[in-house]
Parts: structure tokens; C-alpha cells; sequence
């Protein structure tokens, strides 16, 4: 059994709140505080030390991008703090603030209508937890709809891969998804990651530069 | 820029293509249309005058005003303010028809009915005033230009005048060659398009006057009252908006996504051979569905990211919504009103998209700058222009859109491109 997994969560809608905690708890997060404002989730976290956060964006006082502020505050005072933000609306510059924190590993990105698909989404929250990226298949479908300079390199299906890369999926994973066997994801991986430009090195962490390169790319 | 002809006079003559323009043919036409009225009224006005002038002579001479004057004056001044209301009525129509000569504005008349209100509402006594000065003032002016006209004819005729017996008296030097005439020659010819300019500025304060004496001051803040209306009108409509955008997106948006996580939890307790598994399955799928499509109906009523990223960073979205590279260039150094950031979010939206479905462009730029009291917002593609507002209704309904708020669109698209659309937007604090 692996280790419980103790998490703070933001959410001003009440309702929306305690179906959250019924869902981590239903499978196996340990939900140490639940709140309802910005304020009170800076409290929290540096009361509770969890070792993932999950907030809502646009939370009181007011009502704009608090909770995310309240993130990324957070994650630098602990930047090994996983972080997963949920948003109402898809918004490219949203995300790419939220990697920007600290190496970009350990966050997470997703639209509101993610928590619909319960195992999927505790799923994703436990790969973020465990130190990957997950950033909103929404979110990545409207930055790759059009090549952008660093990206006009990748074949079509490189940039399908390099898609399921930054919601965060392995290579079994995305060979799953694609029909393909992992061989052949590892040599697309391998070769995003050339016409990238990024350097061998800690693969993992490729994988993020990989993904921060094109968010980046679409500011 | 088609939509961006100057409206009167006096705003064309701040345009460096004024002497090409039709503009010194109208303001000719309205000279010209000025020399009877302002004759036949200076002949009125000298009539009037002359005992006056009579007894005034009389007095400086320190003779003693006879009598039979004293009672003439008295009668023709007191004939003169019986009539004058009269005169100048009818004047006054004319001169206001008279003035669309160059002055496209519209100027409604003061609406003075009845023969009692001539002689007791003050924009009667406007009508009687402009009158006076159409008769005293103007052919002064219009003299004082023609002589300055005629010194230039003649100086320009010097080089064939002078010479032999003929002799050219200048205020201070004599000419009586052609060849001593010809620099005088050239200078008047130099001076011919100063003339026009002359001619043009003297014109464009006598229209000044006439608007300003033959408007109507009385239902001035009436007009003006419309106007507000209408702005008010937008932003109360703009409000109700933004109370309905809340509503759903802070009240329906998490009940449903709540609901929606409910049901999602409750398949996973329902064993899949069960009979209810189906129909939750089904439910569960169409509040899915719901909440996209709510999200987009949100989407629709009042852009969520200028209320959370402000007017540069909801741009910046639009941007990268895009289907072509756009840059985007924001100076905005002073706050921005939110109806007007609203306006101007819709204005680089519908711009934008008209970059992608008519364009035929590789790359856009937005540009976003301040100056005092107002905020500009331009569009510009590469594409391959020829965007007449005139076919379909996207520009126009644009244009509606800034009009209400009392702004301006401006459209410079010449077949083969590039397509600039700006937009000026006034910002009142």
C-alpha cells in the first residue's frame, strides 16, 4: 500500500467542495483541510505541510486569479509542493504562470469539467503527486492547433505525442492510446526531443522542458 | 480611409491635401453665395444708418441736430428693430441651408414659431444679430480680401503691364519694367496658394459664426441628452451582462459540475450489470455535455478573461486563440473605463476573426495605446485586404458597436492588402 497521500484543498463553491473531498477520499488521498478563500488556503498549507494542492482559480476575496496566486506563492516557498489548479475557462497564460514555477515538474493545469471523470482525474492528480506534468488536453489541442515556430519541425504525429507528453502520460501510457507499440513512442519521444533542441540529460525532466518549450512558444 | 472625410470646413483645412481637394471649390461657392445677401444687407444696414451718421457728423461738428432729423432717426430706428426680426427669419433659413455648403454637420434651427416669439426669445434676436454682422462685418472682410486679390492679379500682370509709358505704384517702389516686375510676378504667384488659405480661414469663421448664432442653444442639451442615453443604454445592457455571466458562472457552473462529480462517483458503485447502470451512465454523459455547452454560453456573454486578466492580458488570449501569429502591443499607461475595455475586446475579437475567415493572412498585430482621453485600438494583417463595409455586415456591426459608445472606426483595406482597422474609443473619467 502506498503512502497516503495528505492534501489541501481550495474550492469557494460548497457544494462543488464536499463532492472534492468525497472523491480523494474515495480514492485514498487524505484530505487535511478544505477551504473556501485564498487567505485561508495560504493558512492552511503552511499549517498542514500536504504534499499536493488542489484550487480552484477564481476564488474570493477576489474572485479573479487568487487561487492561482496563492499557488504559486506557495510554490515558492516549497517547491516540491505538487500543485494542481482547476479553471473554469482554458487560459494559456494561466498555465504557463503555473509552470513557470519553480522546474515546471509537480503541477498541474485542468479544466473544472475534468473532476467528471472521477478515476481519471484522482489518476492525474496522483501523476502530478508522484512529480509529473498535467496540463488540460484543452489547453494543449487550441496551442497546437497551428505550428508555431519551435514546433514546425514535428511531424503530425510528433506533435500527438508531444500532446499526450504534457497531459502528463508515460510512454506505455500514450503507446496505449495510440495503438503503437512503446518502442515506437520512445523514438517519437526521442525525436521531439531533438528537433527541440533539448540536450540529453535527466529524461524525465526533458519531457517538462519539452512541454514548457511549446507553452512557451505560444505567448 | 474612406470613413475618415473631413465634416466641415474648418476641420479640412488642418489637411495637408486641402488645395487638392473639393474643399476650396465649396468654400467659393459659399463666397460667392455670400456676396448678394451680405450686399442687399449692407445696403439695408447703410440706409438705416446714414441719419445716424448724419447726427453723429452734426454733433462732432458742434452744430445743433435739427429737430426734423431727430424725429427721422427716431422713426427709422425704431423701424429698424420693428423689422428686423422679420428679415433675418427668412436670412436665417437660407444661410442654414446655405451652410451644408461646408459644413456637413447638421444644425437644427431653434424652432421659433409665431410672430410674437420673433420679437421675444433670444434666438430671434440671434437670427437679428447674425443679420447685422452678415451686413456690417463680412463685406468688410470680403473687401479687404479682394483688394488683396487684386494686388496679386496685378502684381502677377506686371511683367506684361509695366513698361513704356505704364508705370506700376507700389505702396513703397515704383516698377516700370518687365524685368523689375518679374520677381514681384514670382512672388505673387508664390502667394496664390497662401490666398486659398486665406480665402479657406475666412470662410470657415464665417461658417463658425453663422453655427454658432443660427444653432439652436435651446434644444442643445436635449441633443445631448440623446446621446447619453444611448451610451447609458450600452452600459446598462453591458451590466445585465455581466450579472448573468456571475450568475451562471458562480452559481450553475459548480452546482453542475458538482452534480456531475456526484454522478461520476455513484458509477462506481453501481455494479455494470446492474439495471441502473445504463441510465447513470447516460446521465452522467449529459451533464458532461451540459457543462461544455454552459461553459461556451458563458463564454459567449461577457469575455471572462478581461474580468480576471484585465484588457492587455484578455488580448493576449485572443491572440493565442488565433489561427495566424499575432503580436500583441499594449501602452497602456492609464486605467481603461470597462465599458471601453469591453468595446475594445469585442473590437480586436471580430477584427481577429475576420483575419481568419476573409484575410488570407500569414500574421496579424494588435496594438493597444492610451493617449490622453481616449483608447486606440488597431488590427493589422498581411492579408489580402479589399474589406469594404459596405458587403456583409461584419464591419458595420462593429461600427455600431463603437458608435454606441461614442467612438469611431476607421478601415484603410486596398485590394491586395494590407488591411488596417482602427478603432478610437473616448475614455471619460
Amino acid at each position: 500500500m502506498p503512502p497516503v497521500t495528505r492534501v489541501v484543498l481550495a474550492e469557494d463553491e460548497v457544494l462543488l467542495r464536499e463532492g472534492l473531498v468525497g472523491l480523494l477520499t474515495r480514492f485514498g488521498f487524505a484530505v487535511v483541510a478544505a477551504v473556501g478563500t485564498a487567505p485561508e488556503l495560504l493558512d492552511a498549507a503552511r499549517a498542514h505541510r500536504p504534499e499536493l494542492l488542489v484550487t480552484d482559480i477564481r476564488m474570493p476575496p477576489e474572485h479573479r486569479d487568487d487561487g492561482l496566486r496563492a499557488a504559486v506563492t506557495l510554490r515558492a516557498e516549497r517547491p516540491d509542493l505538487a500543485v494542481v489548479v482547476l479553471s473554469q475557462h482554458v487560459q494559456s497564460g494561466y498555465a504557463a504562470a503555473l509552470l513557470d514555477s519553480g522546474d515546471g515538474r509537480r503541477v498541474g493545469y485542468l479544466l473544472k469539467d475534468r473532476v467528471a471523470d472521477v478515476a481519471e482525474f484522482a489518476d492525474t492528480l496522483r501523476r502530478v503527486a508522484a512529480g509529473g506534468t498535467a496540463v488540460d488536453p484543452d489547453v494543449v489541442r487550441h496551442l497546437l492547433r497551428r505550428p508555431r515556430d519551435p514546433l514546425a519541425a514535428l511531424s503530425p504525429r510528433e506533435r500527438e505525442v508531444l500532446a499526450l507528453v504534457a497531459e502528463g502520460h508515460s510512454n506505455g501510457a500514450i503507446a496505449a492510446r495510440l495503438h503503437v507499440t512503446e518502442a515506437a513512442v520512445g523514438k517519437h519521444v526521442g525525436n521531439i526531443l531533438t528537433k527541440l533542441d533539448l540536450p540529453p540529460a535527466d529524461d524525465t525532466n526533458r519531457r517538462v522542458l519539452a512541454v514548457l518549450a511549446y507553452l512557451r512558444a505560444g505567448r | 480611409m474612406t470613413l475618415d472625410e473631413p465634416r466641415h470646413l474648418a476641420e479640412a483645412l488642418r489637411r495637408r491635401r486641402y488645395l487638392i481637394s473639393a474643399w476650396p471649390w465649396r468654400a467659393l461657392a459659399y463666397a460667392v453665395t455670400t456676396v448678394p445677401l451680405a450686399g442687399v444687407l449692407a445696403v439695408g444696414l447703410f440706409v438705416v444708418g446714414a441719419p445716424l451718421l448724419a447726427v453723429v457728423t452734426a454733433a462732432q461738428r458742434g452744430r445743433p441736430v435739427a429737430l426734423p432729423l431727430v424725429v427721422v432717426l427716431t422713426v427709422v430706428a425704431l423701424a429698424a428693430v420693428a423689422v428686423a426680426p422679420l428679415v433675418s427669419a427668412p436670412l436665417a433659413v437660407v444661410d442654414r441651408w446655405r451652410l451644408g455648403l461646408v459644413d456637413g454637420r447638421p444644425l437644427p434651427g431653434p424652432g421659433v414659431r409665431g410672430l410674437a416669439a420673433r420679437y421675444t426669445t433670444g434666438a430671434a434676436w440671434r437670427e437679428v444679430a447674425y443679420a447685422a454682422w452678415l451686413g456690417g462685418a463680412v463685406p468688410l472682410a470680403y473687401g479687404m480680401f479682394a483688394l488683396l486679390v487684386l494686388l496679386d492679379v496685378l502684381l502677377l500682370a506686371g511683367p506684361w503691364v509695366a513698361g513704356g509709358t505704364d508705370r506700376i505704384v507700389l505702396g513703397w517702389t515704383t516698377v516700370d519694367s518687365p524685368r523689375a516686375a518679374v520677381p514681384y510676378a514670382v512672388a505673387a504667384l508664390l502667394a496664390v496658394p497662401g490666398l486659398g488659405y486665406l480665402a479657406g480661414l475666412l470662410v470657415a469663421a464665417q461658417a463658425g459664426v453663422a453655427r454658432w448664432l443660427l444653432g439652436a442653444p435651446s434644444d442643445g442639451p436635449a441633443l445631448r441628452e440623446v446621446t447619453r442615453s444611448r451610451a447609458r443604454l450600452v452600459g446598462a445592457y453591458e451590466a445585465e451582462r455581466r450579472r448573468i455571466e456571475r450568475d451562471v458562472h458562480d452559481g450553475a457552473q459548480p452546482r453542475l459540475t458538482s452534480l456531475t462529480l456526484q454522478l461520476g462517483l455513484a458509477r462506481l458503485d453501481v455494479p455494470e450489470d446492474s439495471p441502473a447502470a445504463k441510465p447513470l451512465a447516460i446521465a452522467h454523459e449529459q451533464a458532461k455535455e451540459l457543462m461544455v455547452t454552459l461553459r461556451r454560453i458563458v463564454q459567449g456573454i461577457r469575455p471572462q478573461q478581461l474580468a480576471e486578466l484585465g484588457l492587455a492580458g484578455a488580448v493576449g488570449e485572443l491572440a493565442a486563440r488565433a489561427t495566424v501569429p499575432v503580436t500583441v502591443r499594449a501602452e497602456l499607461t492609464r486605467p481603461v473605463p470597462e465599458l471601453v475595455e469591453t468595446t475594445a475586446w469585442y473590437v480586436v475579437s471580430e477584427a481577429l476573426g475576420n483575419v481568419a475567415r476573409h484575410a488570407g493572412a500569414t500574421r496579424a498585430e494588435v496594438r493597444l495605446t492610451r493617449p490622453d482621453r481616449r483608447l486606440v485600438v488597431e488590427v493589422e494583417d498581411d492579408g489580402r485586404g479589399g474589406a469594404d463595409p459596405a458587403r456583409g455586415t461584419g464591419l458595420t456591426g462593429l461600427a455600431d458597436r463603437v458608435a454606441a459608445v461614442d467612438g469611431r472606426l476607421l478601415l484603410a483595406s486596398p485590394p491586395g492588402g494590407p488591411t488596417l482597422v482602427r478603432v478610437e474609443l473616448p475614455c471619460r473619467p
